[in-house]
């Protein structure tokens, strides 16, 4: 009962913080599927010399650990770093080039094992009932969507839940760059355990809706 | 008139030579069975007549075209069409399917619906039209395969052992939509089987297919009634370990 008035109490700091926990990987998961879906097809759908090399290290990177992620975008945003003029760090747009760094070989590498899984007996058909190479590619593209979208929930999902980065680079500054995740972390070393509980609770709820909305658009994942 | 004359056409996986045709000629508005052990090429055949694959060496021409002729492959390559073992069903309803082929050929509206019922009504499959595809029975996705390839009116119909797997009512079904087909429409067919019967009851010619190489091509009952060759025999009788 306490936890929940404490809630009710901070809700405007918590609807900020949940904002902000959406803004940040809505817009890495976005980003990384501009970068992601392209990506992975063409590496599903073509046979280039080195492609099992690429297959690898994009295989590689989508274990890449967050606090290796954020570290390497804080030492590219901080002041002595290339990037440094930009002033970017602890900011949320440090944030998203962090989470987008988690997110894109996920997506990647989701995209280009479900085209090349399926890529040879959908090519075979389309081309046997008269596609011309492109669109038969346009078929294999089209055919593997749901595979795709899980790929992009897969990645928000690792956005939306990752804290080392962010924490990292962005700082966890209150109004400023604290997210869902690092809050957690915040309220967990003060002892707030119930209130990280419930920011948990926040977090899983959240992310059940945004699968739940995608999802229903998808015919393939419809309950039937 | 030649459907196909093939002409010294090999084709190797690796170290491995799996097809090996010297000179073959087929004629057109034909059943032509392809039967042949497991390995024998069949498949490597249909492939390279149906232009998903190149031979290492030879030509193929198909009704007098060189299949080799850079450019032309999408034009030819539109006149054939093949049905496989296992079809692969797109994501959609049973007449988005069907409409496949003459979509990608820019054919759209009320023509397109009209020819999409009526084949759909040939293989009776009507009842099927507004139901996902991806969730038939075999039988009926067997049936679907085949309207997808008839929609198109293709010269030739190439079918990769379509009765494989299936119970005994539907290979009655699909050998009869094949035959009327075939009686109605004048379209050759090709079709690979390892059901000696069905080769029987379908096929003008047969083709007899061994570890890459033709071993007999001759009339249906000839080559079931007198073959030519050892391996023939063994093959028909059933006594060929392979």
């Amino acid at each position: 009962m306490g936890t929940f008035s404490t809630l009710l109490l901070q809700k405007t700091e918590i609807f900020e913080i949940v904002k902000m926990s959406l803004m940040v990987s809505g817009s890495a998961t976005i980003i990384s599927a501009f970068i992601g879906i392209p990506l992975g097809a063409w590496i599903g759908l073509s046979d280039f010399t080195g492609r099992k090399l690429l297959l690898r290290i994009v295989y590689t990177l989508m274990a890449l650990p967050p606090v290796l992620a954020g570290l390497l975008v804080f030492l590219l945003l901080s002041r002595s770093g290339p990037f440094g003029i930009w002033e970017l760090l602890f900011t949320p747009a440090a944030m998203i080039i962090a989470q987008c760094l988690l997110v894109t070989p996920i997506i990647t590498g989701l995209v280009a094992a479900a085209i090349a899984g399926k890529e040879g007996i959908i090519f075979d058909h389309a081309l046997s009932l008269g596609a011309s190479r492109s669109q038969a590619m346009w078929t294999i593209i089209k055919e593997t969507r749901s595979s795709m979208i899980a790929a992009v929930l897969t990645g928000f999902g690792r956005a939306f839940a990752e804290v080392g980065a962010v924490m990292l680079v962005g700082g966890n500054i209150r109004h400023m760059t604290r997210v869902l995740t690092t809050s957690i972390v915040l309220e967990t070393r003060q002892g707030n355990f119930e209130m990280g509980i419930a920011l948990g609770i926040i977090l899983l709820i959240i992310s059940f809706t945004v699968s739940s909305i995608v999802l229903s658009n998808a015919d393939e994942f419809k309950l039937t | 008139m030649n459907l196909f004359e093939i002409d010294g056409v090999t084709k190797k996986y690796g170290s491995r030579t799996v097809l090996d045709v010297p000179q073959l000629k087929l004629q057109t508005d034909q059943i032509y069975a392809v039967m042949g052990p497991n390995g024998s090429g069949k498949t490597t055949l249909m492939r390279l007549l149906n232009l998903l694959d190149t031979p290492d060496t030879g030509h193929i021409k198909f009704i007098g075209e060189d299949l080799n002729e850079p450019g032309r492959r999408l034009e030819v390559a539109r006149r054939m069409c093949m049905v496989f073992q296992r079809p692969f069903m797109f994501r959609s309803s049973v007449f988005n399917n069907v409409a496949y082929g003459l979509k990608l050929r820019k054919e759209r509206g009320a023509e397109c619906d009209r020819k999409v019922k009526e084949v759909l009504n040939f293989v009776g499959m009507s009842s099927f039209a507004n139901q996902l595809a991806t969730r038939l029975s075999g039988g009926e996705t067997q049936r679907v395969a085949l309207a997808r390839a008839l929609v198109l009116r293709p010269k030739l119909l190439l079918l990769d052992e379509p009765t494989a797997n299936l119970d005994p009512s539907s290979v009655k079904h699909i050998e009869e939509i094949i035959r009327n087909w075939h009686q109605q429409y004048n379209t050759s067919v090709i079709i690979v089987t390892h059901n000696l019967f069905q080769a029987k009851r379908l096929a003008d010619e047969s083709i007899l297919l061994i570890n890459g190489k033709v071993i007999e091509k001759a009339k249906t009952a000839d080559i079931f009634n007198a073959p030519q060759t050892v391996e023939s025999k063994q093959f028909l009788d059933g006594t060929m370990v392979y």
